[in-house]
């Protein structure tokens, strides 16, 4: 038995994950420990301030290049910015689960998970005001997952933190407080796709370990390079681990949980996801493609570009015929997928830190307009059906304004972040050598324009509906969330350059 | 690579062979616990026991097992190699049984632990 080396660890490059794991933590324990009328703001605080020191972890440590704990985790520039980008977007995500003003009939959340809908049980928890306050931990246990994920330097890591991330987003899309049935549903739906999508991930991951007989990120890439070693390990390996994070991309064909799960899970969960997941699963799909496999981009591209194409197409001819308003952002986030797609296609560094901005840009503006979806309601809760939107800009112009603008900046109009994004991601296609694809992306971007433009002009344009939807006042909490969208969406898209530049300077992976 | 393609087409030759066979050459005779699933508890569908929901103690005490099962299978090959692990093995298995603390403290608190 040869000799155990302890590893070194490098805690202070850590510090962002260890801020949300001891918020997490600490979150049981006020759960475990806090009279029950004071757990709510006692469970704000603490997710809150795990985020915001995570962030000022991110910032103390930006620049730094290391790989720590045995290869296992690489602190590097894209880490870094993906983990600010993601404490952010729990900050705003935080901030919509945390809103319990009674315009939004005291929050997104079941009194008690465990009763059966339609119970007396379910009613007298709502009467008593009561409400699952373990959304919090488990939120941060995704968020933890979620800022593991793109730092994973090597499979089994990058594994683990896949189901860190996964199983509480599992439990929360079924805790919503109205349509209780449509959101187990979609629980149920989400958890039994998502451990299957885990299972090709694992067997993927086991075909590349048979291929290059380690599981680092590295040892992949130097295996691949001497092309001395099992070639049909390594692409069955290679096809079965991209099906896995495709999945949690939502890009087409693993795409079909993605309405379903969105429709029915709590609005400010569903604005998480949408934002959140994404990005810390196209920082990892980045990672493993640039490091280990940058040097087959030949044998792997033809069918990234077949996945690429395909999730623009679907998302975008799909979002049109939708109906409803969340199911539409949900088709809307597919195609999102597919353009980003393009700059992971590009391989270079400019498709890099390109991916990297437009992740920035399209999350927030995602959190904002999911946040606006929670305050346009009906006495059962949120009015999402697309015909209940008509006029609702003449109603209240304000929230008509601010949603317009989140359309616009998904759309790719000038002067909103989503284009800068936009041009960020297929400018880098173009000098990648995949100019048929960025074709393929502005022709489904104008696709998508349509649809986006079509709520705008039913807002503002169409005649008010007879007993038509409430728009709710914000509480505090929902406003400084979406506020805080409006910002991101209009200074990127009037003055990216900061930005772009530090997603410049983030690039390339360090392992 | 021959052998797991050999394998496999063993295994799925196996399946339908099996399902096959058995469908032609076994009698059929209805019986109602046929019918339900093998060895898994109580039915949940279409409608659990009169129309009630059943009861979930029995699960929660099964995966709280479980958590320590899994607690004590860390334990073991930590305690057989502990001197060669030396400060730092001990260090993160403090880390984690506290981990496993806090959530036991959770259970217990929220009375996950209480049988009625």
């Amino acid at each position: 038995m040869s000799d155990f080396h302890s590893p070194s660890i490098a805690y202070t490059a850590l510090a962002p994950m260890l801020c949300i794991g001891a918020a997490a933590i600490v979150g049981v324990l006020i759960d475990a420990f806090v009279p029950r009328a004071l757990r709510w703001s006692a469970q704000i605080a603490a997710a809150l301030l795990g985020l915001v020191g995570a962030l000022i972890a991110v910032a103390v440590l930006a620049g730094t290049h290391t790989v720590t704990a045995d290869t296992a985790l690489s602190i590097d520039g894209p880490t870094l910015f993906l983990q600010g980008t993601i404490a952010v977007l729990g900050i705003g995500s935080v901030l919509l689960v945390a809103d319990r003003s009674p315009a939004l009939d005291g929050g997104a959340f079941a009194a008690q998970a465990a009763s059966t809908p339609g119970s007396a049980d379910e009613r007298a928890g709502i009467q008593a005001g009561r409400i699952q306050t373990e959304v919090f931990p488990l939120l941060m246990f995704a968020v933890l997952g979620m800022m593991i994920f793109p730092a994973s330097n090597d499979l089994l890591v990058l594994f683990v933190s896949l189901e860190v991330l996964s199983l509480p987003l599992y439990l929360l899309c079924g805790l919503a407080r109205r349509r209780r049935l449509l959101s187990q549903e979609a629980a149920v739906k989400y958890f039994l796709l998502g451990a299957f999508s885990s299972a090709f991930f694992l067997y993927g991951l086991a075909l590349l370990y048979g291929y290059a007989g380690t599981v680092s990120l590295s040892g992949i890439q130097a295996a691949t390079l001497t092309g001395q070693h099992n070639d049909t390990l390594l692409f069955l390996g290679l096809g079965l681990l991209s099906v896995g994070m495709l999945f949690k991309i939502g890009a087409a064909p693993f795409h079909n949980w993605v309405p379903d799960v969105y429709h029915g899970a709590p609005t400010p969960i569903t604005a998480f996801m949408a934002s959140a997941t994404k990005v810390a699963a196209f920082g990892a799909l980045l990672r493993v493609f640039y490091v280990s496999f940058a040097g087959l981009g030949w044998e792997w591209r033809p069918a990234a570009w077949g996945v690429a194409i395909l999730t623009m197409v679907v998302g975008s001819l799909f979002a049109v015929t939708q109906t409803d308003v969340k199911r539409m952002l949900a088709y809307s986030s597919v195609a999102h997928a597919g353009f980003i797609l393009v700059g992971v296609i590009a391989l270079n560094r400019s498709g890099l830190s390109g991916s990297l901005f437009y992740l920035l840009t399209y999350s927030l503006t995602t959190v904002g307009a999911f946040g606006v979806l929670t305050l346009v309601r009906d006495p059962d809760g949120e009015a999402t059906h697309l015909s209940r939107w008509a006029g609702l800009g003449r109603r209240s112009p304000v929230i008509g304004s601010v949603f317009a603008l989140f359309l616009l900046a998904l759309a790719g109009i000038p002067l909103t972040s989503g284009f800068t994004g936009k041009f960020a991601v297929f400018s880098a296609g173009v000098s990648g050598g995949a100019t048929p694809l960025v074709i393929v992306g502005v022709i489904t971007s104008a696709i998508a324009a349509f649809f986006y433009i079509r709520v705008i002009v039913m807002m503002f344009f169409a005649e008010p509906v007879a007993d038509g939807p409430i728009v709710a006042t914000p509480g505090g909490a929902t406003a400084a969330s979406i506020a805080m969208a409006v910002a991101v969406t209009i200074v990127l898209g009037v003055f990216p350059q900061p930005i772009l530049d530090m997603a410049n300077h983030a690039a390339p992976f360090y392992h | 690579m021959i052998p797991i393609v050999v394998l496999a087409v063993l295994g799925v030759g196996f399946a339908v062979f099996s399902i096959i066979a058995g469908s032609l050459a076994g009698p059929k005779r209805f019986n109602k616990a046929k019918l339900e699933s093998y060895e898994c508890g109580i039915e949940p569908s279409p409608q659990a026991f009169r129309g009630h929901r059943f009861p979930v103690k029995y699960y929660l005490t099964a995966m709280l097992f479980i958590v320590f099962d899994i607690e004590i299978i860390f334990l073991y090959p930590w305690a057989v190699a502990f001197n060669k692990l030396g400060m730092f093995g001990l260090v993160e298995m403090i880390l984690f049984i506290l981990a496993v603390f806090v959530v036991y403290a959770y259970v217990w608190r929220r009375g996950g632990l209480e049988w009625d």
